[in-house]
């Protein structure tokens, strides 16, 4: 079998007292877009520090392309690119010289980097934007950058710490589809978002973290379809839907005025509360991602 | 997490800061060209006119070398005090960087390198000017590119020292006016070291960087033999390579979390 990308097992990181990342194993295999979901504080960026290196793990076991990460970081480092999370472009240069300084990093030579750099300007769509200093460009045209820089040295693997958090939608699809693009060609792609749909369409496999844990891996819809009956029927949570839910022993969540019941055939139970309750609002929609997520990690604020 | 070892890979950093520096160097130069001159000016030709020779050397002579070894200090002091903790703590450039192939003590020396590159393009820049003004002896002079290496090196490495420690940018005064400043008055800079008491004489070349570097600095452009230039080259040697060590720890400490 081939090496997967990334093998975690049992991986810890513990600031201090807190530990922001418990016990978690994982494969990333080779050729996927993989997903971190999870609420604020639920440890994506502690798991993705380690992987790239920057950030020593306090316990497990973790490998990338087969590599110790404590033994051999130049190696894995060369061969994976980082987006962080956190804006940290060369704001004194310009698009075209903050992708060929970096490439320096790497030991690409002058003439490769230039080229390379003309590639990835065209490729995320910033060649007007070519010369213009950074400061002067949009959020958008930052993050796209910032992810152009992180492909200069062809990484096997790319890390992606919320690469489309603040984003239009417009701006959101164009990196997607480009993600994509990469991982048609063979890169490994791992990324963390809290765009739970975004995440159920694109990536391949996923999985849900809270405090530090993981809940659940796997592909979404299989991840959906273990976890969830077909359907959300949503609906206003009236004294007289409530009586009808506890009196037919009828499973329900409850969110604010709301109530969220997961059903295999929607008809019945709304014909019924139709009949009997006339709510003011009636919704019945496919079950997603953001249900499971919000089952497992709960609707209170995290963080 | 890092080999703990610098390769040549800390020129991508110096690399880095050049590049940039050639984009700005007109706003960054400039001003520190200016000040010496200026402190050259008020201070040798305007004081000088009350002040006898001192051991029979014009006021403005004397002051010559020690205005070379403030420039040559500042150079790199605040290049890397508030350049260094701007591109750490506000543009992120660090965290940026080792996530390449590149360590985190090979961003650190290669900032302490460049500091003290600043400090040697500072030199070549302020000695044409001295020399057209005639306040230092030529070619004996020109050592000072060369002393400008080890100089910038070591207030490089303190000025990364105090980075690593400070919590905000505007604490990052506190080692100015703490240590900076009292080390200006008291290392023989603006009069002679011999006319304080013998006690903060000991103190200065125990402590004072600054006090060994305006040493050699003046033997240099006055063409004297400086009277304690193997000690002074000694001292700063050993403690600029201790410092360095201290620095690389200190970001370390800081950085790799
Ligand atoms: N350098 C640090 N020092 C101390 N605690 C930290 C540090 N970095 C993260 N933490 C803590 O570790 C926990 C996990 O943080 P982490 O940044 O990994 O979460 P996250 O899932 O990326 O959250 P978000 O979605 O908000 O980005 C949090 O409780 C956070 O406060
Ligand atoms: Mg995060």
């Amino acid at each position: 079998m081939a090496v997967p990308a990334i093998q975690a097992e049992g991986l810890v990181k513990r600031f201090g007292d807190l530990v922001a990342v418990d016990g978690c194993s994982f494969v990333v295999r080779e050729g996927e877009v993989f997903g971190f979901l999870g609420p604020n504080g639920a440890g994506k960026t502690s798991t993705m520090r380690m992987i790239a290196c920057v950030s020593p793990k306090s316990g497990g076991r973790l490998r990338v392309f087969g590599l110790d990460v404590d033994r051999y970081p130049r190696e894995i480092k060369a061969q994976i690119g980082v987006v962080s999370q956190e804006n940290n472009l060369d704001p004194d240069l310009s698009v075209f010289d903050n992708l060929v300084v970096f490439a320096r990093f790497f030991e690409i030579d002058r003439t490769e980097a230039a080229r390379r750099a003309e590639e990835l300007i065209d490729f995320f769509s910033l060649r007007e934007k070519r010369d213009t200093p950074i400061e002067y460009l949009s959020g958008g045209m930052k993050r796209r950058l910032t992810i152009a820089r992180a492909l200069i040295n062809r990484p096997r693997l790319v890390i992606l710490d919320e690469p489309t958090t603040g984003l239009d939608p417009q701006a959101r699809s164009l990196i997607w589809e480009r993600l994509r693009a990469l991982r048609d060609r063979g890169s490994t792609v791992l990324l963390s978002t809290h765009y739970l749909e975004e995440a159920e369409r694109f990536c391949d496999r996923l999985v849900i973290m809270d405090r530090g844990k993981i809940l659940v891996e796997g592909r979404p819809d299989e991840i959906v379809s273990a976890r969830m009956n077909r359907f959300v029927v949503e609906t206003t949570a009236t004294p007289e839907v409530i009586a009808l839910l506890e009196r037919e022993g009828i499973g329900y969540e409850r969110f604010g005025d709301l109530v969220h019941i997961t059903v295999d055939a929607a008809e019945p139970l709304v014909q019924r509360l139709v009949s009997e309750c006339s709510p003011a609002r009636l919704h019945v929609r496919s079950a997603t991602l953001e249900d499971v997520f919000l089952r497992l990690t709960g609707r209170g604020l995290k963080d | 997490m890092t080999d703990g070892w610098v390769s040549w890979r800390v020129r991508h950093v110096w690399e880095r800061n050049f590049h940039v520096f050639v984009r700005t160097w007109k706003v960054s130069f400039l001003p520190p060209l200016f000040d010496s001159l200026f402190f050259l000016v008020a201070l040798g030709y305007g004081l000088g006119q009350f002040v006898p020779a001192i051991d029979g050397v014009e006021y403005a002579r004397f002051v010559a070398p020690a205005v070379v070894a403030i420039g040559i200090m500042n150079a790199s002091y605040y290049e890397t005090t508030y350049g260094s903790f701007v591109r750490m703590y506000y543009q992120k450039t660090f965290d940026a960087l080792i996530a390449t192939p590149v360590t985190i003590e090979e961003v650190i020396v290669g900032e302490i390198l460049w500091g003290a590159t600043k400090s040697v393009i500072y030199t070549a820049l302020i000695l044409p000017l001295l020399a057209v003004l005639g306040v230092i002896s030529l070619p004996g002079s020109l050592l000072l590119l060369v002393l400008a290496l080890p100089g910038g090196l070591l207030f490089g490495g303190i000025g990364l020292c105090f980075t690593a420690r400070t919590p905000s940018i505007d604490t990052l005064s506190y080692p100015q006016f703490l240590f900076i400043t009292p080390m200006m008055v008291i290392s023989g800079t603006f009069f002679p070291i011999e006319s304080l008491p013998v006690q903060i004489q000991w103190v200065a070349f125990a402590l004072m960087p600054l006090a060994h570097l305006v040493s050699l600095s003046r033997a240099l452009t006055l063409a004297v033999p400086a009277p304690m230039g193997l000690v002074n080259l000694l001292w700063l040697t050993v403690v600029t390579a201790g410092v360095m060590v201290v620095a690389v720890r200190q970001m370390r400490r800081r950085l790799v979390v």
